[in-house]
């Protein structure tokens, strides 16, 4: 919000939106994901442009929305569908992308590592577009991270139903932020970094997991 | 695992197997290692490669298009076999191709086989089959006769035994060949193999094949391996027996050209097999005077049948996705309960079971993409799980049963709470209300939850869980809004 309005957008939040339906439809619910298409064109149809904080929200749509359009057989609503998903934009993507920045005047004077989504990596192939938004912070201490393209072991349900895998995987990802000695670690997923956090938390690491948003957002007048 | 067969109807569910192999620390180390290995190794030739990408389209459309004309590729392969001089054997499922293999031994008149490493006769136990009708198979792949000699399991469809390290095959040799003074160098592994299996090779008169590639447009069959073992069972028995899933057809000889460059750089990361047979029937005075292909569908039929399954038959079976799953690099191959391990078992296991087992091998996989991403035929596996998943879903929800079954349950509240506004917003106030017993104040003064109750344990169970922010989002946007910013 604020790094948008910061660089003079106009920002809209549509109190109707709820869930992409990502949960529903990747656990196999598919027939409770269907109606959220018909939502999230209703609640966005007159945007520019729709920004999310998410990139695995935008995968969902990006990826599954047009064949579930196609499956409930609307044909208005496939229009639909297809006119407003070019003008979804994952957040750093729309920085990088549709904007073309770089620099978006931010000041964040830490230590930080940056952990690749799986579905910002591969979904959406966002590739070094947000850590070139990292590079361009003011006071920045970036630090590469080990394994980056490895999956957090999140998953969504994957986490309780499998949990003994995903904290495998978890295990591995907070030993490589461990071993690069940041205080805070990003990504353009909240889902990834509650799941990092939820580890570094328990472990009583002292580390952070701050959303890229976050960081950018970071003035000068902002620091504690 | 000892002496066990990898059987879906009888293995554990995932999560329990995978729990148990969590434990075994040496075994995830050897599985680390190995595909370590094996990944640079890949990642060097793929790299090498400008049009890689296009390799990767063709082959996606090579094995796309045999699919949509399987029935047309099956009849010209078996015509064209045939007239080579050939015997073609159609299977309907691993029951008939168990059969049809035995009562081929059987009339070669041996009670032995040497075999080559075959993913498909692993997917029918073909060797406890023939055990059992009084034939004993020798496996000459050294992988494949590792874990036979230490009556394993294979782990993974290229490197049956990567999770087993140099220090246990030699105990195995050890043991099982009786060469107390073995050392452990690969040099002194391969030279005890190679004694081993040298004599085999001399005196069996019947070889027992898997097969990578049946070339429709000339009846050829197209092996490739790293060892010269399947070029000794290609050619020295009298009578070879190939068995092949019905999904191994390719149209043209030369779409090898394609395949065949695909396959060695993504299985073992090698440019080029060391060794790539090609034979076509039998030829006078040269190799095996008979030669038997069995054609076996064992479902596969039904996976065509599905036009969003059908892709998994376009698989090749050079396991790159497993070395790259971050799933199958903690567990091993052993946990998914099948020969087929990794991204390509979790969606063929369940379809070749019809999906009446393995209901849990769709849900080992966080879709993290690593495995569609190095697909050298690009198949979807992701999207295939997720399509695997609605099929558990309807099975578990249909009729009273989904009524009791709580997932399906708390996912209906939640699709109600997500179709409406007024519902959302008073779930946020719920959540907050419920979660607060469970909340204790951090250092900070953040409030955190460190125990969840019934199924989302899993969670608490390493992981801490922020409570619910005091204000939502929301919240603060429409008092902002008032405020006038």
């Amino acid at each position: 919000m604020k790094v948008l309005e910061r660089l003079g957008h106009t920002v809209e939040f549509p109190a109707g939106q709820t869930c992409c339906g990502q949960m529903h439809y990747n656990t196999g619910y598919q027939v409770e994901a269907m109606p959220l298409v018909q939502r999230f064109v209703d609640q966005f149809r007159d945007a520019e442009a729709i920004v999310v904080p998410s990139s695995s929200c935008v995968a969902m749509m990006k990826d599954h929305y047009p064949k579930m359009a196609a499956h409930i057989g609307d044909a208005k609503l496939m229009v639909d569908v297809d006119a407003l998903l070019p003008r979804v934009f994952e957040f750093s993507e729309f920085l990088t992308r549709r904007l073309g920045l770089e620099d978006v005047g931010a000041y964040y004077p830490h230590r930080v590592t940056y952990h690749a989504s799986c579905h910002g990596l591969r979904n959406l192939e966002l590739g070094d577009g947000p850590l070139r938004l990292l590079k361009a912070v003011r006071g920045i201490d970036l630090v590469p991270l080990e394994g980056l393209e490895q999956c957090c072991g999140f998953g969504g349900t994957f986490a309780v139903k499998n949990a003994d895998v995903s904290s495998a995987m978890l295990a591995d990802k907070t030993r490589a932020v461990m071993n690069t000695r940041a205080e805070a670690c990003t990504a353009c997923d909240n889902s990834c970094l509650m799941h990092i956090q939820g580890a570094l938390h328990r472990q009583r690491t002292g580390v952070k997991t701050v959303h890229l948003a976050e960081i950018l957002a970071g003035d000068e007048g902002a620091q504690k | 695992m000892k002496g066990m067969v990898l059987d879906p109807k009888t293995s554990p569910v995932f999560p329990m197997a995978a729990k148990t192999a969590l434990e075994d620390t040496q075994m995830r180390k050897n599985v680390r290692h190995a595909t370590d290995v094996i990944q640079a190794k890949r990642a060097r030739v793929v790299g090498e490669m400008p049009d890689w990408q296009q390799l990767r389209e063709a082959g996606k459309q090579i094995r796309q298009h045999t699919m949509e004309h399987l029935d047309v590729y099956l009849e010209q392969f078996e015509a064209n076999c045939t007239r080579a001089g050939g015997v073609v054997h159609w299977a309907r499922d691993a029951e008939e191709a168990r059969k049809i293999v035995t009562g081929l031994v059987k009339a070669s008149g041996s009670d032995e086989v040497i075999k080559i490493k075959s993913m498909t006769t692993e997917e029918i136990h073909l060797n406890q089959a023939l055990e059992k009708a009084g034939i004993h198979a020798y496996e000459t792949d050294l992988a494949e006769l590792i874990i036979q000699l230490g009556q394993d399991q294979p782990s993974h469809i290229v490197v049956p035994a990567l999770h087993k390290n140099r220090q246990q095959i030699r105990e195995i040799f050890q043991r099982t060949m009786n060469l107390p003074d073995l050392g452990e160098s690969p040099q002194d592994l391969a030279d005890a193999a190679r004694m081993f299996l040298r004599e085999k090779f001399l005196r069996v008169k019947t070889g027992v094949s898997g097969a990578n590639f049946l070339i429709a447009e000339t009846g050829g069959v197209c092996i490739v391996e790293s060892e010269g073992n399947g070029r000794m069972c290609l050619t020295l028995p009298e009578t070879l027996i190939t068995i092949a899933g019905i999904d191994k057809v390719v149209p043209r000889f030369q779409d090898l050209e394609v395949l065949l460059q695909l396959l060695p750089r993504s299985a073992t990361g090698e440019r080029m097999n060391p060794y790539n047979s090609i034979w076509t029937g039998v030829q006078p005075g040269d190799g095996p005077r008979t030669f038997h292909l069995v054609l076996m569908d064992n479902a596969r039929t039904k996976i065509l049948a599905d036009e969003e399954g059908r892709q998994t038959l376009n698989c090749i079976r050079c396991g790159a996705c497993q070395n790259v799953c971050p799933v199958y690099r903690q567990t091993g191959g052993q946990a998914y309960g099948s020969v087929y391990a990794g991204p390509i078992g979790a969606i063929l296991t369940p379809q070749l079971q019809e999906m009446h087992h393995a209901q849990s091998l769709p849900y080992a996989s966080s879709l993290c993409g690593a495995c569609y991403e190095v697909c050298p035929v690009k198949i979807n596996i992701p999207e295939v799980l997720i399509h695997l998943r609605s099929k558990v879903v309807e099975q578990n929800t249909a009729g009273i049963k989904g009524l009791f079954d709580f997932e399906a349950g708390a996912m209906s509240a939640m699709a109600m709470i997500f179709k409406s506004e007024r519902r959302f917003r008073a779930a946020q106030r719920m959540g907050r209300m419920a979660e607060t017993p469970l909340v204790r104040k951090d250092g900070r003064g953040e409030g955190w939850i460190s125990w969840l109750p019934g199924m989302l344990g899993g969670w608490t169970q390493v992981r801490d869980l922020q409570e619910m922010p005091k204000e939502t989002f929301r919240d603060w946007w429409e008092k902002r809004g008032k405020d006038g910013k």
